[in-house]
């Protein structure tokens, strides 16, 4: 296993500050099992997923390179991770030479300190937000408001998610687990001026919102506005921010100093390389052929836009990622959300089971890797098993991160922490997986315990097992749920028994006569009694 | 043909049937069967699960008890997609996690002759009317396993169209999958519930009388949920299906997967 260098000297791969939105403070199947229970939260989920999910599916479907297009989108994502240093290097040439100032982050501290201080120098007691999950990650909002500093959010559904005072829980529609009448309810709450009329139709509920903003948009004191980017151009230094509302272009063009908080794994190598992504993006997350607004903007031009830009590159763990050859192509995510929408779990649990700004399948393979997983009490160490490896994500990725293989690696990582530290190995499961390894790989005693598990079977009543006691490990977790069918005579019992039978019938008994009634009733009866057994020897001996 | 029969675990002991109506099914095609009785497992709870230090000896076990006979026989099949789909992709990442390239070869050399029951019937043997009779009205779910990562994409569909009598309904959200996943079904129980109370729920609104599939292990969920709730749909294996003729036909029995005594 190579270790890559960023190209920051003696800078040393890290894992995210714990200041970061990126862990939760309980397990994932504790904190979906009470989101399970909100029966208004599934309804609201299972209609939005499975509205984007078709939508997205009919968009892609146009496309008759759709593969080779992911391919490309793939192959490019995997050049920038093998030259990550360089690319970087090169990105801060290119925006500095356009005028632009470039700042290195360590971590959600040091770009929140970095932010803070732009803002407070500029007088900014407002700023305006564009929708970017980098400053989710790095609670910038919270920061701000520590130093006196109110962010408003300009996308509407992070507006929402804002004013109720909640967190997002979907990368691409934060507000997901909302439906219409609460949307009213949190802007009749939130808005004082709001006429209380308002019905919980989307276009008025727009409109109210378009108002709250516009007047933030005419009047920002200080005139700051803060971004993120869905790419950034190595070769130009240009910044790429693609959106549905015209919101987002709003704060990118009318304050005099822009500040754009990315992650170092946002490059793409030359600016023509965008067009593989402009066309991966829309379709895989809101299942549009072109999403309506795609601003692109390079450093600064007299009375043009912005007379300041600050590019701030945010690591927060992705060394860390990118340190892992077989789990580093989380980086390659380009944020659609088309692994959440098509996710079984997500579509059940919702995002804030996750516990962290990146829920879904791409959140339980990034999540941990850049925060680490610390222990067995660590909430992130439950994520690689939010899954049950039924692989849809994979399908959708626009850019091909395999995401089921990396959940598996990283259940292999977090075993093997625990099989490596002391007193650790010796949970349930543990012992449970143990055991069966020993039994499974010596064939005698294994093929002794399968002959028995009918015996066993036959002390419990039924023909299925139903609800276990509590007490007893692992198994009530199935059948709480789930019937079980009782173990009767197990496969290999019969055959022994056919065997004989053919045997006894001489060399001249054919295949063919092998599936017949009788042999299946002679086996059903031979594990049945011991009297059976005797027959056995007997025929043997015939 | 010779044909290896590796039961899986699960199979082996809590779905007999399953490999019996496999047996039956292959002789009744003319080929023949053979099973040893060094099997075990494939290692896939394990290695699904993270456990590969574990894994490895099963994995192991399996190459030793496969790998001898690999000449003298023309195919081994497993009657479930999540299982050889373990042997041929996941067989030699374990071998790599132990560093062990011998057993990544010999692993590799077993896999390259292991099939899927589906696989097997279509692209080896070249039939997709196997002489069966199913009189019945069944639903088909497609198991991510086979569906993703073998990608048997349509073959059990021909398979089963081509069965005399029997009629092939709609499932709804037939690509979700059932919630089983391994160690997954126990660990985040109250969502793998959640996802299989939908998958039950779809199976009765097709209107099928059973719910057929590729895996066992989804069957027994799957199965287990339409028990538990009382619903009328039975799940049924591929095989089972598929060793079902006129003069012997396939009868459930009350136990998931069971088949009732001729
Ligand atoms: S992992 Fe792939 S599918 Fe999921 S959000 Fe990222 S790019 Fe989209």
């Amino acid at each position: 296993m190579s270790t890559v260098h960023l190209g920051m000297p003696e800078v040393r791969p890290q894992h995210a500050s714990p200041s970061s939105t990126l862990r939760g403070s309980r397990g994932f199947n504790e904190a979906a099992r009470d989101e399970l229970a909100d029966e208004t939260l599934r309804g609201n989920l299972r209609h939005a997923t499975a509205t984007i999910q078709a939508k997205r599916a009919s968009a892609v479907r146009e496309v008759r390179d759709w593969q080779k297009l992911r391919n490309a989108g793939s192959a490019l994502k995997w050049q920038v991770t093998d030259h990550l240093p360089e690319l970087l290097e090169q990105l801060e040439e290119s925006v500095t030479a356009a005028g632009g100032v470039v700042h290195w982050a360590r971590d959600a501290e040091e770009a929140g300190e970095i932010i803070t201080r732009l803002a407070l120098e500029r007088g900014a007691e407002e700023i305006l937000k564009v929708k970017s999950m980098a400053t989710q990650e790095i609670a910038l909002n919270d920061v701000l408001a520590h130093a006196g500093i109110r962010a408003i959010e300009s996308d509407l559904a992070e507006l929402i998610v804002q004013l109720a005072e909640d967190t997002p829980s979907h990368i691409l529609v934060p507000a997901i687990h909302r439906n219409r009448a609460e949307i009213r309810e949190i802007f009749l709450s939130a808005m004082p001026d709001l006429d209380p009329s308002i019905t919980d139709e989307p276009a008025e509920l727009a409109e109210a919102a378009r108002r709250f903003l516009r007047e933030k948009f005419l009047d920002m004191p200080g005139k700051v506005a803060i971004s993120g980017a869905n790419f950034a151009v190595a070769e130009t230094g240009t910044l790429v921010v693609v959106e549905s509302e015209g919101n987002g272009r709003m704060c990118l063009t009318l304050p005099k100093t822009l500040i754009s908080v990315v992650g170092i794994e946002k490059i793409v190598p030359t600016f023509q390389d965008l067009e593989v992504f402009l066309q991966l993006l829309p379709r895989s997350s809101t299942g549009e052929r072109m999403n309506p607004y795609t601003t692109l903007f390079t450093g600064v031009h007299e009375g043009d836009g912005p007379e300041e830009f600050h590019l701030v590159l945010l690591d927060n763990g992705r060394s860390a990622v990118l340190e892992d050859p077989e789990g580093r192509s989380a980086l390659h995510c380009i944020r659609c959300s088309a692994c959440l929408n098509v996710c079984p779990v997500y579509a059940r649990t919702g995002g804030h089971a996750y516990g962290s700004t990146y829920p879904g399948p791409i959140g339980a393979i990034l999540s941990p890797q850049m925060t680490g997983m610390t222990g067995t009490d660590d909430p992130n160490s439950t994520l690689p098993y939010a899954s049950s490896l039924c692989g849809a994500c994979y399908d959708v990725c626009p850019v091909k991160i395999n995401i089921p293989e990396i959940l598996v690696h990283l259940r292999a990582e977090d075993v093997d922490r625990r099989r490596e530290t002391r007193g650790e190995f010796h949970g349930t499961w543990d012992a449970a997986l143990k055991g069966a390894s020993t039994l499974m790989s010596s064939p005698r005693a294994y093929d002794i315990a399968v002959r028995s598990a009918g015996a066993l079977g036959k002390l419990l009543p039924g023909t299925n097992i139903g609800k276990l006691p509590a007490i007893m490990p692992l198994m009530p977790g199935w059948t709480d749920h789930r019937d079980l069918p009782k173990p009767g005579p197990s496969f290999r019992t019969w055959w022994d028994q056919r065997e004989k039978e053919k045997a006894a019938r001489g060399p001249d008994s054919t295949a063919d006569g092998a599936g017949d009634s009788t042999a299946d009733t002679a086996a059903d009866g031979a594990a049945d009694t011991a009297a059976d057994g005797t027959t056995r020897e007997g025929e043997e001996q015939a | 043909m010779r044909i290896s029969l590796m039961t899986t675990c699960l199979v082996d002991v809590m779905a007999p049937d399953v490999a019996r109506a496999t047996v039956t099914l292959l002789e009744r095609l003319g080929h023949e069967v053979v099973f040893d009785e060094r099997q075990t497992c494939c290692g896939q709870m394990h290695t699904n699960s993270g456990y590969y230090t574990e894994a490895a000896p099963i994995v192991r076990s399996f190459v030793d008890t496969f790998e001898p006979a690999l000449e003298e026989v023309d195919a081994i099949v497993m009657p479930s997609g999540s299982c050889a789909g373990c042997v041929r992709d996941q067989h030699a990442v374990v071998a790599r996690h132990e560093g062990d390239p011998l057993l990544e070869e010999r692993a590799a050399a077993v896999a390259a002759k292991t099939y899927e029951l589906s696989e097997l019937l279509v692209d080896l043997l070249k039939v997709t009317d196997v002489g069966a009779y199913f009189p019945h009205s069944v639903t088909y779910h497609p198991t991510c396993h086979s569906m993703r990562f073998l990608k048997v994409g349509p073959r059990p569909l021909r398979l089963l169209r081509a069965v005399e009598g029997i009629e092939v309904k709609n499932l709804p959200e037939s690509d979700t999958c059932c919630g089983f996943g391994g160690t997954f079904s126990v660990k985040n129980e109250a969502t793998s519930d959640a996802m299989v109370t939908d998958k039950a729920a779809n199976v009765v609104a097709s209107g099928a009388e059973f719910v057929v599939a590729g895996d066992a292990s989804c069957l027994m969920n799957i199965g287990g949920k339409l028990r538990r709730t009382g619903a009328a749909p039975r799940s049924v294996h591929l095989a089972q299906i598929l060793a079902s003729t006129k003069e012997d036909p396939f009868v459930p029995s009350d136990t998931i997967l069971g088949r009732a005594s001729s």
